[in-house]
């Protein structure tokens, strides 16, 4: 527990425990709307990172990292790997590489579906993001603490 | 569509990222990096001999066609570069091994290595200007965090210089781009080139050649922007040392042949006069910084800025054999220079220091490195049949055709001035008994030090193999300069034949 970052407020530390749920609900909402309209993997990323900051900063360091689950420099490493995998699939179309592959689907209760490459590319950005802001904010709480 | 074009850039930002994922476990990075850095070495060589037999390929990314879309394009200039990359990078992974240390490692080298590598081979093999700059940024960021590695005083000093100038040259870079584009409207440099042809305002396009001129001129550390090389080279890691030897300045040195081959070839009178200038002052001004210096990875920081002038040199000289000794030029540097960084590190290894005057009785006690450590020498110097005697070769008798006395007087002297400093490091560190004062000092041993002489030993090997065999590496580097000479082999490779 550090006294620094922990503001004794009730009221956020009340919020902060609903709010993290909503945020990543709505960062993924971003994230899946991305391709043709506003959002997508960076700003997905911002709001999930700033969600866990929130969460640290209303309570400390060690609960967010336990929210966090895995380390943040994986999430990173992770992330540059789906961005990297997602240009190899249109090789095996004989397109260039990162030639944008795209998979209808129609699925009995969510209709008509639409899943490709640029999706897999979004989510290592999403990941990137994340895990870059979040190495970042942890380093320097940590060496606050 | 031309896989292996995109190849030598996927690899290593595929390696890195996993490398990233298997930060915990020191092993199995090691292992990954070496088959990494391997894969990339294959698939340059696989691009090389692409290229050479089918002519320049070009990949449209995401299929997205050109002049609109970021083009990935190979010539011979740009494979023999990332085949060169490969070797080093290899290398550097071999050596690694041995050299680096956990705590170093603990700070992300695996990672950074495979970025540094993937930054300068998309700046090899880009065929969009703007993408080169971001190419360029990557390779930055790499080496400003392998410079730092281990966040030693003298480093940060350096590197603070380093950052410093990278930052200005960057930002000239940028407007530069921008001025161009404002010009042309495009960004593909094939492109460019082709808009350029029928433009009717020399004196813009030459005040953007020397923007692009001062800011390639800072990363190829040439003459007056090279002080922050000597400055920051010594400092980090001796295999990052190497590595940065081999390829940071080189790639400035290939953006100022692609830029002033294909694009701003209107006024060359006034604007490859001025490289010749350049050139010469910094031939000048690299070896005589050398002569003063008595450490050795300062020595050979200096000597990289020297032998940068002669592969300006021939770029200036703007004639087809120039172009030729240019290119054989930076094919031997590279692997002369990766390799005299590497035997200074075993040295360290083996004595503890770099001081020249610390060392000593090397010869007598491992005859095997002074000899390991003579070939790349002797071929810096220009001795033959060593590859650095026909890389001179080539670029005085280009300067004795062009009828360019001076230049090729100075280039003569450079020559005897880097034997000179080669004889220096000779005689202090391998002929003269090391004074007793610092002969018991606590070093690593030799333990593990076998990986360390096959590398270098490899690496020498190259060295004398580019001099045996200079008949097939001049017939490369001449279709080299034959593309480099006709741009309008490139502009039509990548915009189709109109």
């Amino acid at each position: 527990m550090s006294p620094q970052f922990t503001l004794q407020s009730l009221i956020l530390r009340t919020t902060a425990h609903f709010l993290l749920p909503l945020l990543l609900v709505f960062s993924v909402f971003l994230l899946l709307r991305g391709h043709d309209e506003p959002g997508g993997g960076f700003i997905a990323g911002l709001v999930a990172a700033s969600a866990v900051a929130l969460y640290m900063f209303a309570l400390d360091i060690h609960s967010a990292k336990r929210v966090l689950r895995f380390e943040p420099r994986d999430l990173l490493g992770w992330g540059l790997l789906f961005g990297v995998i997602s240009g190899v699939p249109a090789v095996f179309m004989g397109q260039p590489f990162f030639t944008s592959q795209w998979l209808e689907l129609t699925l009995p209760v969510l209709g008509e579906l639409k899943v490709g490459t640029p999706l897999l590319f979004d989510i290592g950005v999403y990941l990137v993001v994340i895990g870059g802001v979040l190495l970042i904010l942890l380093s320097l709480a940590e060496a606050e603490d | 569509m031309r896989l292996e074009v995109a190849l030598p850039v996927i690899i290593p930002l595929f390696f890195g990222a996993l490398t990233l994922i298997l930060w915990r476990w020191r092993l199995a990075q090691r292992i990954t990096t070496v088959i990494g850095t391997g894969l990339m070495l294959l698939s340059a060589l696989w691009l090389l001999s692409a290229t050479w037999q089918d002519g320049i390929l070009v990949m449209h990314m995401g299929n997205w066609h050109a002049p609109f879309g970021i083009v990935l394009v190979s010539d011979l200039l740009g494979a023999i570069m990332v085949v060169l990359a490969g070797i080093s990078g290899f290398a550097t992974a071999v050596y690694s091994l041995t050299a680096m240390t956990k705590r170093h490692e603990a700070f992300g080298y695996y990672p950074l290595l495979h970025l540094l590598l993937a930054g300068v081979n998309g700046a090899f093999l880009t065929g969009d200007i703007f993408n080169l700059y971001v190419w360029f940024e990557v390779m930055l960021v790499a080496s400003f965090a392998l410079l730092i590695l281990g966040g030693e005083r003298a480093q940060m000093e350096g590197a603070i210089k380093y950052v410093t100038l990278n930052l200005v040259s960057s930002a000239l870079f940028l407007s530069a781009i921008g001025l161009l584009y404002g010009l042309t409207g495009t960004l593909n440099m094939a492109d460019i080139a082709d808009k350029l042809s029928y433009a009717d305002n020399p004196g813009i396009i030459t005040v953007i050649a020397m923007l692009f001129l001062v800011s390639f001129g800072i990363k190829a550390g040439a003459f007056p922007f090279f002080f922050w090389l000597p400055a920051s080279y010594h400092t980090p890691q001796v295999a990052v040392s190497a590595l940065f030897a081999a390829l940071l300045t080189k790639v400035g040195v290939y953006a100022l042949f692609r830029v002033f081959t294909l694009i701003f070839t209107q006024d060359v009178d006034y604007t490859h006069e001025i490289l010749l200038w350049v050139a010469a002052a910094t031939m000048l001004t690299g070896v005589l910084g050398a002569a003063a210096q008595f450490e050795f990875r300062r020595i050979l920081s200096f000597h990289i800025i020297s032998q940068i002038g002669y592969m300006i040199m021939g770029l200036a000289l703007f004639t087809p054999l120039a172009i030729v000794g240019g290119v054989f030029y930076i094919m031997h540097h590279i692997i002369v220079k990766a390799n005299l960084f590497l035997v200074s590190g075993l040295v360290y290894r083996l004595k503890g220091t770099y001081e020249l005057k610390e060392l000593g009785g090397m010869y007598r006690s491992h005859p095997m490195l002074a000899i390991l450590f003579l070939i790349p020498a002797l071929s810096l110097a220009g001795i033959p049949p060593l590859s650095g005697f026909f890389a001179k070769f080539i670029l005085i008798r280009a300067g004795v055709e062009a009828e360019a006395w001076w230049i090729v007087g100075v280039a003569l002297l450079v020559g005897l001035l880097t034997l000179y400093s080669m004889i220096k490091i000779w005689a202090e560190v391998f002929w003269k008994a090391q004074p007793e004062e610092y002969a018991n000092r606590p070093v690593h041993g030799s333990a593990g030090s076998g990986v360390l002489y096959l590398t270098i030993g490899g690496m020498a090997a190259l060295t004398v193999f580019i001099g045996l065999g200079a008949e097939p590496i001049y017939q490369i580097a001449d279709a080299a300069a034959h593309q480099l000479l006709n741009p309008s082999l490139y502009i039509d490779a990548v915009l189709g034949e109109r």
